[in-house]
């Protein structure tokens, strides 16, 4: 230990060079990939001299196609993080055995296994989830944009800003070693003195802000922005599970904030809510943290099942079996995740009654669930099925999420779960689920609407790759865990003493390393399609007879989705438009009031994200000044009242000229 | 909407598609409905404190209860301050919708120093409170206390500040239609802290007091 002078302290916090992992190679050597990798992109853009476009087109837009865009950029780019902390942990558990300790000491380990749960949950499915309701919802219900464009760009920078500081961790002091609920005590002061809980805790604060924004403005624009005859028995199912993720949004995260900061008050303040002493009670927290943490798992798949109910009436070429009870099913599991969260914990001593609630309110939840199973299969039967991609993942997701469920409602019985909790069958479970679920949906998602963000498909070829890959390695990576599990095998180890045990884990990182190909054919797949974009391109804006609005716009769509506002008399409105013989029109054009575009967001979530650096590394100056320029920024953005701009009714019929151009052509 | 809609298929007899002419809503229709939402959002983290609190409020750790600390008069005179800053704040929107731009000014002018009054009397309490040791770091009670009612206090500060920068605006631009809208945020957020407020009034003090 160097000793540092009295102003360091003043000057640095408590961030000190020996923060900095030179000691441990493998940070070491990831830090000048990923800063040779960065500086590569940077020289890139400059070379392209893409700065200004970049910030003008792109980081400054308040269009939601946009917005949605880039959080789906976010996603990918946070997949390939977490899913290397996968490969990390799956390595090391897959050699350290019988007296070999692996690559990985327990406390690097320990970063890991929490750094990916946190990762994969709120940077990667978040953002995936979010991004594409950002780009399909308005489009869907007819509307030019969000109800608070520039609020919408704002919620995309926090949750950058909190993405921002968790990979600050990796390079600048360490990550959480608590799980990815950092439950107290072990996650309070006491135990975890360092930076990494501060790290968890900021970096999801910050999120967490641009989510339950993010949340308000996507209800409201559901409520409030449909078109003209779209009541809400009429809208797609895709916006109804949209809304209904977004309400949960708003009600939960809220909770997971106030959480937080209560953990953070007993870090820096002293506080005695979650200590062991002075009456502070760590179960609160485990309560309050699965409030939020239970509808978040529903957050992130009730979006996946109205994504798979698109593709299935979609490409069975039929409305979708059972549109009313799909509703239904969607709002019923709405309620009934805020009444299950118990489920996580019972184990830790609520008693016979409180468990056999929470277990028969948990078992209750698989009803609508499966009922809606039943109606994407009725929609396949009888249906003209095309085998298009999105098709593929919404039978593979089928498949594998009934086996999830199916070990979910076993987890849901209390005396079996007290055998089988925070043992690996849970971690199968619910990357059971997850994968199955939400990540099948994504990927469906993606290959379903990326021909109309960008006006051509993606490379069926490789995209077919992909799928196998994901789905055999899935299964490869993910069964041994059940058997493990079953075993009796817990979590969170980062070695083992009985080799018999070991083939188990040699199996599973096999599966790791194929979905490793398919993350990698994804990306292969995206850069095939760019090159390949003449051949794929999409001229008619409805590659895939679809059946709602989206698909009755160009590929992409003009800044302004609708030269007119459009109305709806059924659901499946653009089926129903085509069906009846709609002329596109073709005159009379007007100008369109459109949001302008504005760098307040990016700043506001800057400062906020220097913030929480600051605050983590008890830099207490920057930390007040980071805050006060925040917030003078909120208050410098109020005072611009000229937000808004009109589209002249000259570029709205050139655009749309040039739409009849495409037509024609195709 | 759906009138229109109905004559124009009545007329022609094919049914309408779009909407010809774009009637002129814009965002300004959601704020209010958002801003409700954010409310409520808000009122959530008002609900895990007042669960917090409800749980963690009578863990003394054998230091003071609400009975040994908490004065009963002060709190009813703070709590006069903030109902009477929620009526003046009434008053400013009776004169907005009046359009009398002076009466808005002033009387957002005595909302302030109300509500300032609130939170004087606040942070004295607090001080007299962690003089006398009865400091946040001592219990989960007290813990959850000051946090509770602290929280209430930040909001109603911020609630200051944009009170400020509001009447700046209201004297730079009048009373157009996008401070209408501001101030009508603000009415909303200031009334839902005096409500917020009754429940720590009874729930932490009323309720703190009795043994």
């Amino acid at each position: 230990m160097t000793s540092y002078p009295d102003w360091w302290k003043l000057v640095f916090g408590r961030f000190t060079l020996e923060a900095l992992p030179l000691h441990e190679p493998i940070l070491v050597v990831t830090f000048i990939v990923v800063a040779l990798g960065g500086i590569a992109l940077l020289a890139l853009v400059t070379w392209l001299k893409a700065w200004g476009y970049l910030w003008h087109e792109w980081f400054t837009s308040v269009d939601h196609k946009k917005i949605g865009i880039m959080y789906m950029i976010l996603g990918v780019v946070m997949l390939l993080r977490g899913f290397a902390d996968a490969l990390m942990m799956r390595g090391q558990q897959a050699i350290a055995f019988a007296g070999s300790d692996g690559y990985l000491p327990p406390h690097h380990y320990d970063q890991i296994f929490t750094a990916h749960g946190v990762i994969m949950i709120f940077f990667v499915a978040m953002p995936f989830v979010t991004g594409l309701m950002n780009f399909v919802v308005p489009l869907q219900i007819g509307a030019r944009d969000v109800s608070f464009p520039f609020l919408n760009n704002f919620s995309f920078w926090m949750t950058v800003g909190g993405a921002v500081l968790v990979m600050t961790s990796l390079f600048v002091g360490e990550f959480a070693r608590t799980g990815w609920l950092a439950y107290p005590p072990l996650s309070g002061a006491a135990y975890s003195p360092g930076v990494g809980v501060d790290y968890y805790l900021w970096g999801l604060q910050v999120a967490g802000i641009g989510t339950t924004l993010s949340g308000v403005n996507l209800v409201a624009t559901i409520v409030k922005m449909r078109a003209p005859g779209m009541d809400l028995m009429k809208m797609p199912v895709f916006t109804w599970t949209a809304l209904c993720t977004n309400i949960l949004i708003v009600a939960t995260f809220p909770i997971l904030a106030a959480t937080l900061a209560l953990l953070a008050l007993d870090r820096y303040v002293g506080m005695n809510f979650f200590t062991n002493d002075l009456g502070g009670n760590p179960m609160m927290y485990v309560n309050l943290i699965w409030i939020w943490g239970h509808p978040e798992v529903y957050i992130l798949i009730l979006p996946a099942f109205g994504i798979y109910s698109e593709v299935a009436s979609t490409f069975c070429g039929k409305r979708l079996f059972g549109y009313g009870s799909m509703v239904y099913a969607t709002v019923v599991i709405t309620i009934l995740s805020y009444l299950v969260w118990l489920h996580h914990f019972f184990t830790m001593g609520s008693g016979a009654s409180v468990n056999s609630f929470f277990g028969i309110t948990t078992m209750i939840i698989s009803i609508p669930t499966g009922a809606k199973i039943f109606n994407w299969l009725f929609t396949m039967y009888r249906g003209r099925i095309r085998f298009e991609l999105p098709m593929m993942w919404l039978v593979a997701f089928m498949l594998t999420f009934v086996i999830g469920g199916m070990t979910g409602v076993m987890l849901a019985v209390p005396p079996a779960d007290f055998v089988l909790h925070n043992s690996l069958f849970l971690v199968a479970h619910f990357h059971n689920v997850i994968i199955g679920g939400v990540v099948f949906g994504v990927f469906a998602g993606i290959a379903y609407w990326f021909p109309k963000a960008f006006g051509f498909k993606l490379d069926p070829f490789w995209g077919h790759l992909s799928f196998w890959f994901w789905v055999v390695g899935f299964y490869v990576a993910f069964m041994p865990l059940y058997v493990l599990g079953l075993m009796g095998v817990t979590r969170r180890l980062n070695r083992f003493e009985d080799p018999s045990l070991q083939i188990w884990f040699v199996v599973a990182a096999i599966g790791a390393v194929l979905i490793l190909l398919g993350i990698l054919c994804f990306l292969v797949q995206i850069a095939v399609s760019i090159m390949r974009r003449e051949q794929l391109r999409d001229t008619t804006g409805d590659p895939w007879d679809g059946r709602t609005l989206e698909w009755s716009t160009s590929s992409p769509p003009p800044d302004y989705n609708f030269a007119f506002t459009p109305v709806i008399h059924d659901h499946d409105s653009w089926a129903d438009m085509k069906k009846r013989g709609y002329q596109r029109p073709l005159t009379g054009f007007r100008p369109i009031h459109m949001p302008r575009n504005t760098g307040a967001g990016v700043i506001i979530a800057g400062f906020a994200t220097l913030c929480g650096f600051a605050l983590i590394w008890y830099i207490w100056w920057l930390a007040a000044l980071s805050f006060v320029a925040a917030v003078a920024s909120v208050i410098i953005h109020s005072f611009n009242y000229d937000r808004d701009f009109h589209i002249s009714a000259d570029t709205v019929l050139r655009e749309e000229d040039a739409r009849s151009d495409l037509l024609g052509r195709a | 909407m759906e009138t229109a809609t109905a004559q124009a298929q009545a007329a022609n007899g094919a049914p309408v598609f779009y909407v010809k002419e774009d009637e002129h809503e814009h965002s300004g229709g959601s704020t209010m409905l958002g801003f409700w939402i954010y409310l409520m959002s808000d009122c959530l983290v008002f609900a895990v404190l007042f669960a917090t609190f409800g749980v963690l409020g009578r863990n003394y750790a054998a230091g003071p209860s609400g009975a040994d600390l908490f004065d009963l008069r002060l709190v009813a005179v703070n709590t006069t301050m903030l109902l009477i800053s929620s009526i003046t704040y009434g008053f400013a929107m009776l004169a907005m919708d009046k359009g009398r731009q002076a009466a808005v000014q002033g009387w957002l002018v005595v909302t302030g120093l109300f509500g300032l009054a609130f939170i004087g009397i606040e942070l004295y309490e607090f001080s007299h409170l962690i003089h006398e040791g009865a400091t946040p770091q001592r219990s989960a009670f007290l813990s959850s206390f000051f946090t509770l009612v602290g929280t209430h206090g930040l909001h109603v500060s911020f609630g200051l500040l944009w009170l400020t920068v509001l009447m700046v605006q209201v004297s730079r631009r009048g009373l157009i239609e996008a401070n209408r809208r501001r101030l009508m945020c603000l009415s909303m957020f200031w009334h839902f802290l005096d409500v917020v407020w009754i429940g720590v009034f009874t729930f932490v003090y009323l309720m703190g007091v009795l043994k």
